[in-house]
């Protein structure tokens, strides 16, 4: 199989999932009772009507969590065709890549430092 | 479906390869349809086989089922028991009560969302079957990108459950969802990085190749990189939400998380497929950690996609083990492990593995080095380990776990005024 | 890094909860999962058994003791029995106190295993610990329902001794389970109180100072976590505590940590105390005869036993009449929780949870 076919199983896998999903949706849509009441459509919190809003401002913390998330992880999107073919590349390739993870290391310290990481 | 013949026959009837018989189907297709036919028929093939003959029924009998029931017998009581014989139809039963128990959306909820979450959480749980090669000419897609892949699949289910926790409109739901998203993208980034120093080993990202190179070397990357596997069984615990990590659905504290507001079979398919996530987590770390499909030679006589079916199983059984044992950590203790322990764990491991490799490489050294890697990898693993966590201030010795014990009542007792005693 | 605050907003825990261990409600305003302040909403299981208590006579007062603290009835009947017996004046055979004695340690082992149980549930230990302990419980429930016909809800002590003499099959069942006990608690030990994931959760959670526990008249094993050592049965001894051997344990710094591990002790002390309790068991009759429609001189009496739970008091003023003129409990998990707010606020929403379930409380004696 050539490199498209690979592909071509990846796609029709996406149908084969949705199709799934979609049966099972549909089955319970048309097996399950549904009955309109006012009472059900509350949503829960405890037995009690719910105070205030239930969608609010999200913490700030979960921000700089995802600002750190990206840096990393475009890293390693970085790192990932390096790894697989370093062994054939010249030297300074590999210095280079070291550098590139000790500066990452560097962001991560001084994240560290700047109290980031601490959960508050 | 590509690949040398590996064993000794290609016919239909030998068992060890069950591609013998999709080839048979597809050459028999070819003769009689038009060209595309068999195109589309074959991963077909390969998906409906690997469903029906493996996730489906592990879903159903180990995840539904087994886990319930293994379960029961850690906690000392039986488990289901009541519905066939041995209760061995309990997940269908389930499954039944499931699909005709209604599916309320409560008002104010975001009803097209909370509607496509499923579809979001369930549609890529196909997918990630495509690359998990079961045997030498058993695998659906063996992209070349296959470690990447997975990753990549297997981080949609994390958007899943946040669009299910956003859309709710309630409040546990929501904090459900920040929750698993906070920790999903943490323990995301330790996870890439434990699996780069297995691609600096084998210098692919196909599984297939993977598990060639695990059988050629004579070695389970295990033994070669134990910090890569432990960083990975952590990170998959916690993207799975499973117990010692599953702040997500932390039901004795936010109710039932993202999923709260869910009911009918929109939570059944997040129920099911969450069990189906398990399994695929365990068997990519299986076939990247634990030889695939290979056994040390032994795969010659019995069927490899059986040897991977039980190693799946016991990888699995490890998770209903720690669900069955541990208590749950909270966020800002799961945030700090993720980011001040197996991050710079994970950094240190990558670089130590491309000086292994490229002295390995360059030194033109046999392959009997890798023996030696292993010894010195696990060493290194429990040093860091160890001792990095000494560096952040850990020092169990230092928590009393035994009360002291006075014998008369009075005030406060001070330190070290102890009178008690005895026994 | 500066404190920086999102919009808060306020989140009922409870009262339908799953580890709010009844119909108990806090709510609570949060900034993120940070806690600002924390309402404590009480009285969903509120029966007025202390107004009720007033029109039944003193005998028929007994089974509304079993159903305040459900979870400890033993001795909750046998602090009522105390104050009665006060009141009146009557003396309780040996026999009597000593069995009274072995089902108030029972009493308060079971009552241990179930607050230890839901504890590690609370900290998310997926229902095994709290299965273990139900294990044990059942065996210990085995016995009271060998003794009183009830599981639970035992009304067995009587004004005056208790209902029944022991069985002819209790000593050796009593027997058998206090040989097992010491090994499940090393059992639990092993699983909770060296687990770092458990320490984790509760070490330096819900922290309590001696000062506070005095001041906020804590009792039990929540004033003992604190380094307090106060214990009823050694400061004001009844059914003749004193001549039995045992220790206090007490905590460090008055975390949820230490109240678990305080409550794990108890339970092997409970075990000495029933093993000398059985070994000394006195024969003679096992109840003083009372009159049924018992009536008391005219005044008042406070007697106190040290409840699973901390001090357990009833509080019961005669008329004269056949009935309590004032019937109050001192109920130890109420007090117990007046805490609450100072343990969570600033905390987040799982150490909550946690404090909550180390403060081992019973909705049903809260509210009465």
């Amino acid at each position: 199989m050539s490199f498209y076919d690979q592909w071509a199983a990846i796609l029709i896998g996406t149908v084969v999932g949705f199709l799934l999903v979609f049966s099972a949706l549909v089955g319970a849509k048309l097996l399950a009772p549904y009955a309109r009441e006012r009472a059900k459509g509350v949503s829960y919190e405890c037995g009690m009507l719910p105070l205030g809003r239930n969608w609010t401002q999200v913490h700030v913390r979960y921000y700089l969590i995802a600002i750190l998330f990206l840096l990393f992880d475009v890293e390693t999107v970085f790192i990932f065709p390096w790894a697989v073919t370093f062994l054939g590349l010249p030297e300074f390739v590999l210095y280079q890549i070291i550098i590139f993870i000790v500066i990452l290391g560097l962001g991560l310290v001084y994240a560290w430092r700047r109290g980031v990481l601490e959960w508050r | 479906m590509s690949g040398a013949p590996f064993l000794a026959t290609e016919h239909w009837w030998d068992l060890r390869d069950l591609s013998n018989i999709s080839r048979e189907i597809l050459e028999f297709l070819d003769r009689v349809g038009p060209d595309w036919l068999a195109y589309v028929v074959s991963p077909l093939i390969g998906f409906v086989a690997a469903f029906l003959l493996f996730v489906l029924p592990s879903q159903l009998f180990v995840g539904v089922y087994g886990e319930r029931r293994l379960i029961g017998r850690m906690q000392s009581r039986l488990g289901p028991n009541r519905v066939g014989k041995f209760g061995l139809l309990q997940p269908i039963a389930d499954a039944i009560k499931l699909i005709q128990k209604e599916a309320i959306t409560p008002r104010g909820a975001d009803k097209w969302v909370m509607w496509t979450a499923p579809v979001v959480f369930v549609a890529p749980a196909v997918l990630v079957w495509a690359v998990i090669p079961f045997g030498p000419n058993m695998v659906i897609a063996d992209i070349p990108v296959g470690l990447v892949y997975f990753l990549a699949i297997t981080a949609l289910p994390v958007l899943a459950a946040f669009m299910a926790g956003w859309s709710g409109n309630n409040k546990y739901s929501l904090f459900g969802a920040m929750r698993v998203v906070a920790m999903a993208i943490s323990y995301e980034v330790a996870l890439v990085l434990g699996l780069l120093g297995v691609v600096l080993f084998t210098s692919t990202m196909s599984l297939q190749a993977i598990v060639e190179w695990q059988r050629e070397h004579d070695i389970w990357l295990v033994f070669l990189q134990p910090l890569a596997f432990v960083i990975y069984f952590i990170s998959a615990s916690a993207e799975l939400n499973r117990t010692p990590t599953d702040i997500a659905e932390a039901e004795s504290e936010i109710v039932a998380g993202y999923l709260t507001e869910y009911s009918g079979m929109k939570w059944g398919l997040f129920y099911g497929m969450d069990i189906g996530y398990a399994l695929a987590a365990a068997a990519f770390g299986s076939t990247v950690f634990l030889g695939g499909w290979s056994l040390f030679g032994l795969e010659e006589w019995v069927p490899p996609w059986l040897i991977l079916v039980a190693k799946t199983h016991l990888f699995y059984f490890v998770f209903i083990w720690t669900r069955g044992t541990l208590p749950r950590l909270r966020i800002d203790q799961l945030m700090a492990l993720a980011w001040k322990y197996m991050l710079p764990l994970a950094a240190i491991n990558l670089l130590v593995v491309a000086a292994e490799r490229l002295w390995w490489h360059e030194a033109g050294l046999g392959d009997g080095i890798v023996y030696l890697f292993a010894a010195a990898n696990i060493a290194l693993a429990l040093l860091l380990v160890v001792g990095w966590a000494r560096v952040l201030g850990y020092r169990p010795e230092r928590v009393p776990t035994r009360p002291r014990l006075v014998k008369h009542v009075g005030g406060y007792v001070a330190p070290g005024a102890e009178t008690g005693g005895g026994r | 890094m500066t404190e920086i605050r999102s919009e808060p907003f306020v989140v009922n825990i409870g009262p339908q909860h799953p580890s709010t261990h009844g119909v108990f409600r806090v709510k609570v305003t949060v900034d993120g999962e940070r806690i600002v302040d924390a309402e404590m909403v009480m009285g969903y299981l509120h029966r007025s058994i202390e107004k009720l208590a007033e029109e039944r006579t003193y005998t028929q007062n007994i089974p509304f003791t079993d159903r305040t603290d459900y979870l400890s009835s033993m001795s909750n009947n046998l602090g009522y029995c105390l104050a009665v017996e006060k009141l009146a004046g009557i003396e309780v055979p040996p026999r009597g106190n000593a069995i009274r004695v072995i089902m108030a340690e029972l009493q308060r082992l079971a009552s241990h295993c179930m607050a230890i149980g839901a504890f590690a549930n609370d900290t998310g230990a997926w229902q095994t610990p709290v299965m273990w302990t139900f294990r044990e419980r059942e065996k210990i429930l085995d016995l009271f329902e060998m003794t009183s016909g009830a599981r639970l809800t035992c009304n067995y002590m009587r004004i005056g001794g208790v209902a029944f003499d022991l069985p002819k099959e209790f000593e050796p069942a009593c027997r058998k389970l206090l040989a097992t006990f010491p090994s499940f608690i090393d059992e639990l030990h092993g699983l909770l109180s060296e687990n770092e994931i458990f320490i984790a959760r509760t070490r330096g959670i819900a922290v309590i100072t001696p000062e506070q526990a005095i001041n906020a008249s804590l009792s039990g094993p929540m004033l003992r976590g604190s380094g307090v050592a106060w214990d009823i049965r050694k400061a004001d001894p009844y059914c003749g505590y004193e001549q039995y051997d045992f220790d206090i344990p007490v905590g460090y710094n008055g975390d949820s940590y230490d109240r678990f591990i305080v409550r794990l002790e108890e339970m092997r002390q409970s075990v000495r105390i029933i093993e000398q309790a059985l070994d000394g068991l006195p024969g003679g009759p096992y109840r003083t005869e009372v009159p049924l429609a018992l009536r008391p001189p005219k005044g008042e009496a406070y007697a106190r036993v040290e409840g699973p739970r901390g001090e357990l008091g009833y509080y019961v003023v005669s008329d004269g009449g056949p009935a309590p003129f004032r019937f109050h409990i001192r109920p130890p998990s109420f007090i117990n929780l007046s805490l609450l707010k100072e343990m969570t606020v600033g905390g987040t929403v799982a150490d909550a949870i946690v404090a909550l379930g180390s403060v081992d409380i019973v909705v049903g004696e809260i509210d009465r």
